[in-house]
């Protein structure tokens, strides 16, 4: 393999053929490429389950962590190297369910991360339960009288959290896909892009024909900056389904905020004076 | 040597008194050892400081009192029985007190017509001064560092009111020194992790562990080290692996509740082979416990936490200067091995404030592992003869690192075969080898040709040096003791060589169930004769053990 090319290479893959999670590692990497990234200035991140070994497919820099703890790995590693571009793939179980606090509380933060969540409103690797997107009555090994749970609707949660870029996507739509990718991982700040993925194996609702039923692109004179319009298509998800980006802000990011990051030097190239610690020794004496 | 008691409720100023007096002390040249008795509560209750200080140096503290300055009723009712026969009770004429040597004076009165009731504090600081014959040359300067500047004349007036009010009782006694450090075991750890480069800190609050987070907090923007409050202990010992991984050095702190939220990450250290430093400040568990106390309970736990087997490092802090020294060897040691080195603080040191020499930066190795620079293809998880990958930091060379909570080959790429997945686990373990020829032993104190020998670990280092000082003295029978700073793995040489000479064997622990004798019994098969537990969750003291074996020893 050659690392010192700019093309980011994919190697084999253990999942199952036909599965949506093929598209969404394809469109990765063309939108990496696409931007003129090279694999070792990317760091991808992931917790655990199908869609987190999304980085085991792909050459770059990569971290394989815990079930739903991608998000606290992946802005610690922004805020030390801001020069890398960190990027999220993970099931939806994994960003909403186990890693849901996180989910929650790094919005708040505003590091400049793309999350890219994986969402087959099932949990596969675990072979079948119910996700926190999964719909009410979908029946499963465990919820078998149906699941009774509301299902979270991660668009108006995020967009609620105070998130500053907030997209849905389908893995059957390349190249959307691809271009709204792009954007994410070029918006200055957490990028969220709740990605529909049919998984064939274990999710026999949410088809590939279910949401090619259902999905549509969002018209070109729509206006991703109006806050109350965005809450308003992130509160469609049924019969019809809007695609793109569904909202947009600009916001501080935390290096912008932050007195240590904000000079722009990656804190791990930041030295410290060795008179430093003398005079707090001495601020003890 | 000194000892007096201040105490009163929680917000009547105690820990402010308290720590204006401490500095004023070392600068007569005192040695001062003070630690704090609190409540886990904002307002009310009881609180006291134990603030004792002399010539020699002092490293634990005494419940043996000279003086008791009360600001409430319960402070002189719940002490005045372990006063000296000759010792001293201050306080307010408000205060019903009938004993000896009470020395009254209308404090709260003067603060009034002074004009801020806060300033009692101030007078008893004056009075104490003067009944020790110290003089009232460092009051302006060590004022001016704790009040705000419109509160200054107005405290040192009522310090001088104070002073004036009562005769001198105690002799001064010439200290030797006069520019050590005053600080608490919190803030020596937090120094030591300063100096050892420490960028990225992460943490959820939880007493005694918070001070940590404020100190690094405040040194934040100047130090160039991000301190990040996470949403819980889950995130914060992620994030400081996340940060770490990078190539920025990272730790995390919170106590034991705390750290039982970090163990499923703590493995993934291991597995991924990520440095980390972890800073466990036990208090009493299980669970919320005693939330302000002290205790040595999280052994057993820390030294297994996680499930698999991946190698680990624990190290006890015995006092402040360790708390320094080790917490930057813990960084080193996590580095070089690329583990997760867990250090072990507790409440009372912790919280505790101690004279101790200026740390000395000269003394200081910074282990930095050698960045690898990769064009080719880079292995993340290389097998070496010593277990040891040369490790890559992703974004700075051509090359990428790859790390991974599955098993892995060695380019950190998930396997399931049997082979390598030995392979892995022998390479992991290979590290330990290495390692456990560089640990250090436990320290030696007292009679060289002791019959008694105490076994200790962490903050019982103090009492445990006090008490082997006492019984020496008073005891016809020699004494000696072994404290341990490096608990997981376990050092045994001198042990093995001290045991042979001991009839007896005493394990000395703030638990109740002797978890290092048992740690101690189960790597090299020798049972402690007896043990002194404490699990009250106060710290005991030198003569508390050393009364509890002329106790045992006259039965
Ligand atoms: C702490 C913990 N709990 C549970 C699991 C088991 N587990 C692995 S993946 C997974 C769910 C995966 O679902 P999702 O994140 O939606 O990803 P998908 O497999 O559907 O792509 C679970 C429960 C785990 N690895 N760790
Ligand atoms: S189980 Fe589902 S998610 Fe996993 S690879 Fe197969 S189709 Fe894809």
């Amino acid at each position: 393999m050659s690392v010192s090319s700019k093309e980011f290479c994919t190697s084999e893959t253990a999942w199952c053929p036909g599965c949506g999670n093929f598209s969404i590692l394809k469109c990765l990497k063309q939108s990496l490429e696409e931007l003129g990234k090279d694999p070792h200035e990317v760091l991808l991140v992931a917790g655990i389950g199908q869609a987190a070994k999304t980085p085991q497919y792909l050459s770059a820099n990569s971290f394989c962590g815990l079930h739903g703890r991608a998000l606290p790995v992946a802005i610690a590693a922004k805020i030390a190297n801001q020069n890398l571009t960190v990027i999220v793939n993970s099931g939806e179980g994994d960003s909403y369910g186990e890693g849901g606090n996180h989910f929650i509380h790094n919005i708040r933060r505003n590091v400049d991360i793309t999350h890219f969540v994986h969402d087959n409103q099932i949990y596969a690797l675990t072979k079948g339960q119910a996700s926190p997107t999964s719909a009410e009555g979908h029946v499963t090994g465990v919820q078998t009288e149906g699941s009774m749970n509301t299902p979270l609707n991660p668009i108006l949660m995020a967009i609620a959290a105070g998130a500053g870029f907030v997209a849905r996507a389908f893995s059957g739509e390349p190249e959307q896909l691809v271009s709204i990718m792009k954007q994410a991982i070029l918006y200055k700040g957490y990028s969220l892009v709740d990605i529909l993925q049919p998984c064939i194996s274990f999710n026999k609702i949410n088809t590939f024909s279910y949401y090619q039923k259902r999905i549509y692109k969002l018209k070109s004179d729509y206006n991703p900056y109006d806050k109350v319009e965005a809450i308003k298509k992130a509160l469609e998800f049924g019969n019809q389904i809007p695609m793109g980006v569904i909202y947009q802000a600009e916001k501080r990011t935390f290096h912008e905020k932050n007195s240590v990051l904000s000079s722009g030097v990656p804190l791990l190239d930041q030295h410290q004076d060795v008179s430093l610690i003398e005079k707090y020794i001495r601020e003890f004496v | 040597m000194y000892n007096i008691l201040i105490g009163g409720a929680a917000g009547q100023g105690v820990d402010t008194t308290c720590a204006i007096l401490e500095k004023l002390l070392k600068q007569s040249g005192y040695h001062v050892f003070s630690t704090k008795d609190l409540m886990s509560r904002v307002r009310g209750g009881h609180n006291f400081t134990l603030i004792r200080f002399g010539a020699e140096e002092v490293a634990s503290h005494s419940y043996i009192l000279d003086g008791i300055v009360a600001f409430n009723q319960e402070t002189v009712e719940l002490h005045r029985s372990k006063l000296n026969s000759n010792g001293f009770i201050l306080c307010d004429p408000s205060l019903s007190v009938e004993a000896n040597n009470v020395v009254k004076i209308g404090m709260n009165d003067i603060a009034k017509k002074l004009g801020n009731p806060k300033v009692a504090g101030s007078i008893s600081i004056g009075a104490i001064l003067k009944l020790f014959g110290e003089t009232l040359d460092h009051i302006r300067n060590v004022f001016a560092k704790v009040v705000k500047p419109e509160y200054l004349d107005i405290n040192l007036k009522a310090v001088e009111i104070g002073y004036d009010s009562v005769e001198q009782q105690y002799p001064h006694k010439d200290g030797v020194y006069g520019d050590w450090m005053l600080l608490t075991g919190n803030q020596a750890l937090s120094l030591g992790a300063i100096t050892a480069g420490l960028k990225f800190y992460s943490a959820y609050p939880m007493s005694p562990s918070t001070s940590i987070m404020e100190y690094l907090a405040g040194k934040m923007t100047e130090a160039g080290i991000v301190v990040e409050q996470a949403e819980d202990e889950i995130a914060a010992i992620n994030m400081a692996i996340g940060a770490s991984f990078v190539g920025a050095r990272a730790m995390t702190g919170t106590s034991g509740g705390g750290f039982c939220l970090m163990v499923e990450a703590l493995g993934l250290s291991g597995m991924a082979e990520i440095p980390l430093v972890v800073a466990d400040i036990q208090r009493p568990g299980p669970v919320t416990g005693l939330p302000t106390r002290t205790e040595q309970s999280d052994l057993n736990f820390v030294i297994s936490a996680s499930h698999g087997e991946f190698p680990r490092m624990v190290i006890a802090l015995k006092n402040h200067a360790d708390a320094f020294y080790q917490t930057i060897r813990a960084f080193n040691m996590a580095e070089k091995y690329q583990i997760p080195v867990i250090i072990l603080s507790d409440q009372y040191l912790a919280d505790s404030s101690a004279t101790v020499e200026p740390f000395d930066i000269n003394k200081i190795k910074r282990y930095c592992a050698s960045e690898e620079q990769y064009d080719g293809e880079y292995l993340r998880y290389r097998f070496t003869t010593n277990g040891i990958s040369p490790r890559l930091l992703p974004g700075t060379t051509k090359g990428f690192a790859s790390a991974d909570s599955d098993e892995h080959d060695e380019r950190g790429w998930i396997t399931e075969s049997a082979e390598i997945r030995v392979q892995m686990m022998d390479k992991r373990l290979l590290k330990l080898k290495k390692l456990e020829l560089e640990l250090q032993e436990p320290e030696f104190i007292g009679n060289d040709s002791c019959e008694t020998l105490f076994l200790g670990w962490g903050s019982t280092y103090g009492p445990i040096k006090e008490a082997v000082t006492i019984l020496n003295r008073q005891s016809s029978k020699r004494f000696g003791a072994l404290v341990f700073g490096d608990v997981y793995p376990l050092p045994v040489k001198y042990l093995t060589e001290k045991i042979k000479k001991a009839k007896r064997i005493i394990n000395v622990e703030q638990n109740a169930t002797g978890q290092f004798a048992q740690l101690i019994r189960e790597k090299t098969g020798i049972v402690c004769t007896s043990s002194i537990l404490k699990y009250d969750g106060r710290q005991i003291s030198g003569e508390q053990i050393a009364e509890q074996v002329l106790k045992e020893a006259g039965k």
